[in-house]
């Protein structure tokens, strides 16, 4: 086990499945030669050539398609977006080729291709470069949405991803990436897609969090710890298809839920995760599900008001015990 | 905003005369470079797409068919002619208006109507319909139905030839109203960039739906567009089956020997609606009529008759050929199963997971 940060789990998981596989090749603006805006792809050009990793123009509907049609004629492309704000010019090409050709061609084309980068707020980038997509992707039938919260769950999520055979939406947080933990050295660990884990364990309040949450809602966990209230972490990992069992079950266990979230309220992941849970466990709850969402506002700049509309410790923390009946 | 309108064109009948012969004097010096058996099989593909998309005509409006048909009807010519210059390992995508270039690539009739029935037994297994027929074995990867769309997937499996080292080429059709699209201008950036064996084909059939050319694209002159990207280029004459070959075969010996790319221009015309629900308000029957009088499979049988490659009666046995194969593709289609209600839920993954699975 070493230690290390996202950002290197991420490099360590691309290196590895570009050596496994002739077939994976890596594009996207400045990944090659600027060795990537976040440097996730460090090294990679001088390792594995320009063949395999290659800097695309400014053109994001034309590389996502083009990826999608190399998938058609049998690679395995890594298609990164710099952040996945400019993934919304390639969505025509996400959502209309990649997630149905697969059903549209009667079974004949899958398209084993990975559309990876980072997505949520970053620090102080404002409107345009601060969303949290996955509600969007994760709504279409056809696409896995894959959002991992340490490095070990990037690693290997990030490798099982690039495995498989159909399109995996990956989102990574840029706030995040450099975010240590320890990942296993083996260069064939993998974390299989769908399968959420329980961060941490607990007893009185289930908090369902992903992505940048996580980290929030395990802080949020010990202050509770000391103020006696258990919490159990579970992070989905995968948004598609979502392990709703394990939260169930967490909720069963506890019958309280906060859903903690980057992303806007309205048709968001939490959302879906509240029907389920009602349509599921509603007799095992004891008090409303409650979310805590980012702000249903256009990211502002300013450093207040950023603080403001993204969910931070103290708003967990007081969700929890809104639900426990404590205030 | 006032509405812009073109005056439509006058009819001359002397002059159309004059340029059916001279379109016809061109056809002729062609000839010679295919052997006879050859060019029939090129008349033979031209009509079966002619009476296959007559019979989907009917089939729709008796109410078989369901949602949108896009009939290839006059623009025959265009994709017989471009196809037969490539191989069969050779990829071909297309919009929504491909039952002729499916026909063309070698789809069976039948898989094709059965497809637009929504069978089970259709190339798609029913599950795509008149604008998704794909064939992975027959290099046919498919009609895709947002304008522009297939153009930077097929800018992808040229890469993916590329990569792998083969020498296949892609051949990849779209309107001229899918070169507004920033799809168009992203692939071909990208072609030219990187030296993708990829053909673009643009038929040019003058109007998207209801929109002319004229009232919706500032440079017209859509082969010069190549300029921007440094990309060699023809504008050809869609109306002529040997003139399409031939184009397709110079842009297909370039990509195939130096992976480059090329963008053609082909001059066509669609005889009928945009698809089968346009009652086709906003051009004039003479101007219609003109076009049929260029009518592809036309010109092209009476140059095989006037230069003797072939004769009435041959002609007349290879539409009664083809009219019994379009007559089985109906039977075919109209006695299939549909598709097992089953088949709902798969082709959604090619992996799928169970949530939960460890």
């Amino acid at each position: 086990m070493a230690t290390i940060t996202i950002r290197e789990a991420l490099n360590q998981a691309l290196r590895e499945e570009l050596a496994r596989d002739e077939k994976v090749f890596l594009m996207g603006e400045e990944v090659a030669q600027y060795d990537g805006a976040y440097k996730v792809t460090k090294g990679l050009l001088h390792e594995f050539g320009s063949k395999r990793v290659i800097d695309t123009p400014i053109t994001e509907l034309g590389f996502a398609g083009l990826g999608v049609g190399a998938a058609m004629a049998g690679l395995r492309p890594i298609v990164e977006f710099m952040t996945f704000n400019f993934s919304i010019l390639a969505t025509d090409q996400i959502i209309n080729s990649a997630a149905k050709m697969l059903y549209m061609s009667g079974g004949q084309f899958n398209i084993p291709i990975v559309f990876r980068g980072p997505g949520g707020s970053a620090f102080q980038v404002s409107s345009q470069h601060s969303q949290a997509l996955e509600s969007w992707y994760a709504y279409f039938p056809g696409l896995k949405v894959v959002m991992p919260s340490t490095p070990a769950d990037a690693k290997g999520l990030l490798k099982s991803a690039i495995r498989d055979d159909d399109p995996v939406v990956f989102i990574e947080q840029e706030r995040m990436y450099g975010n240590k933990g320890e990942v296993p050295d083996d260069p064939d660990f993998t974390i299989p897609l769908g399968v959420a884990d329980v961060k941490r364990e607990g007893k009185d309040v289930t908090i369902v969090a992903r992505s940048l949450t996580v980290p929030l809602a395990l802080k949020a966990a010990e202050q509770l710890e000391q103020q006696g209230v258990s919490c159990e972490v579970i992070d989905p990992r995968t948004i598609r298809p979502l392990d709703i069992d394990t939260i169930i079950a967490s909720v069963k266990k506890t019958n309280r839920v906060v859903i903690a979230e980057e992303s806007h309220p309205i048709c968001g992941v939490g959302a879906e995760i509240s029907a389920e849970i009602m349509e599921r466990a509603f007799d095992y709850l004891d008090a409303p599900v409650k979310r805590v969402s980012g702000a249903d506002v256009p990211m502002p700049y300013a450093k207040n008001l950023e603080n403001l509309a993204i969910p931070d410790v103290n708003r967990i923390v007081a969700a929890v015990r809104e639900v426990a009946y404590l205030d | 905003m006032s509405k812009q309108t073109v005056a439509p064109p006058e009819v001359d009948p002397q002059l159309l005369k004059k340029e059916r012969d001279q379109a016809k004097e061109r056809q002729k010096d062609r000839l010679s470079g295919l052997e006879n058996d050859q060019l029939i099989e090129l008349y033979r593909q031209m009509l079966l797409i002619r009476r296959f998309e007559e019979k989907s005509a009917e089939a729709y409006v008796a109410g078989k068919i369901g949602g949108f048909c896009h009939l290839y009807i006059g623009q025959e010519a265009v994709g017989v002619g471009a196809i037969s210059a490539i191989r069969k390992d050779d990829y071909v995508l297309a919009s929504y208006r491909e039952h002729g270039l499916a026909l063309a690539k070698g789809m069976s009739a039948r898989s094709i109507m059965a497809e637009l029935f929504g069978k089970a037994t259709g190339c798609s297994k029913g599950k795509g319909g008149s604008m998704h027929m794909f064939d992975k074995s027959l290099g046919f990867f498919g009609g895709h139905a947002i304008v522009g769309g297939q153009i930077p997937l097929a800018s992808g499996t040229a890469f993916a030839t590329k990569y792998l080292g083969t020498d296949q080429v892609t051949l990849c059709f779209f309107g001229e109203a899918a070169v507004n699209q920033g799809a168009f201008h992203e692939s071909l950036n990208m072609a030219q960039l990187w030296k993708l064996p990829c053909i673009y084909i643009c038929e040019n059939n003058q109007y998207g739906m209801g929109t002319s050319l004229a009232r919706a694209m500032s440079l017209r002159d859509i082969a010069q567009k190549s300029c921007a990207y440094e990309m060699a280029s023809e504008f050809v004459d869609g109306m002529d089956v040997l003139a399409v070959r031939e184009a397709t075969m110079r842009a297909v010996e370039r990509a195939r020997k130096d992976y480059l790319p090329t963008l053609l221009e082909i001059r066509t015309y669609r005889f009928m609606g945009h698809s089968m629900s346009d009652p086709g308000n906003y051009r004039t029957r003479a101007e219609i009529e003109k076009y049929q009088e260029r009518d592809p499979i036309k010109l092209f049988s009476a140059s095989l008759l006037e230069q003797k490659i072939v004769d009435q009666k041959t002609l007349d046995e290879i539409d009664r050929k083809i009219h019994e194969e379009v007559d089985d593709s109906m039977r075919f289609a109209d006695e299939s199963p549909l598709p097992d209600p089953q088949e709902l839920y798969t082709d959604v993954y090619a992996t799928p997971i169970e949530p939960g699975r460890k």
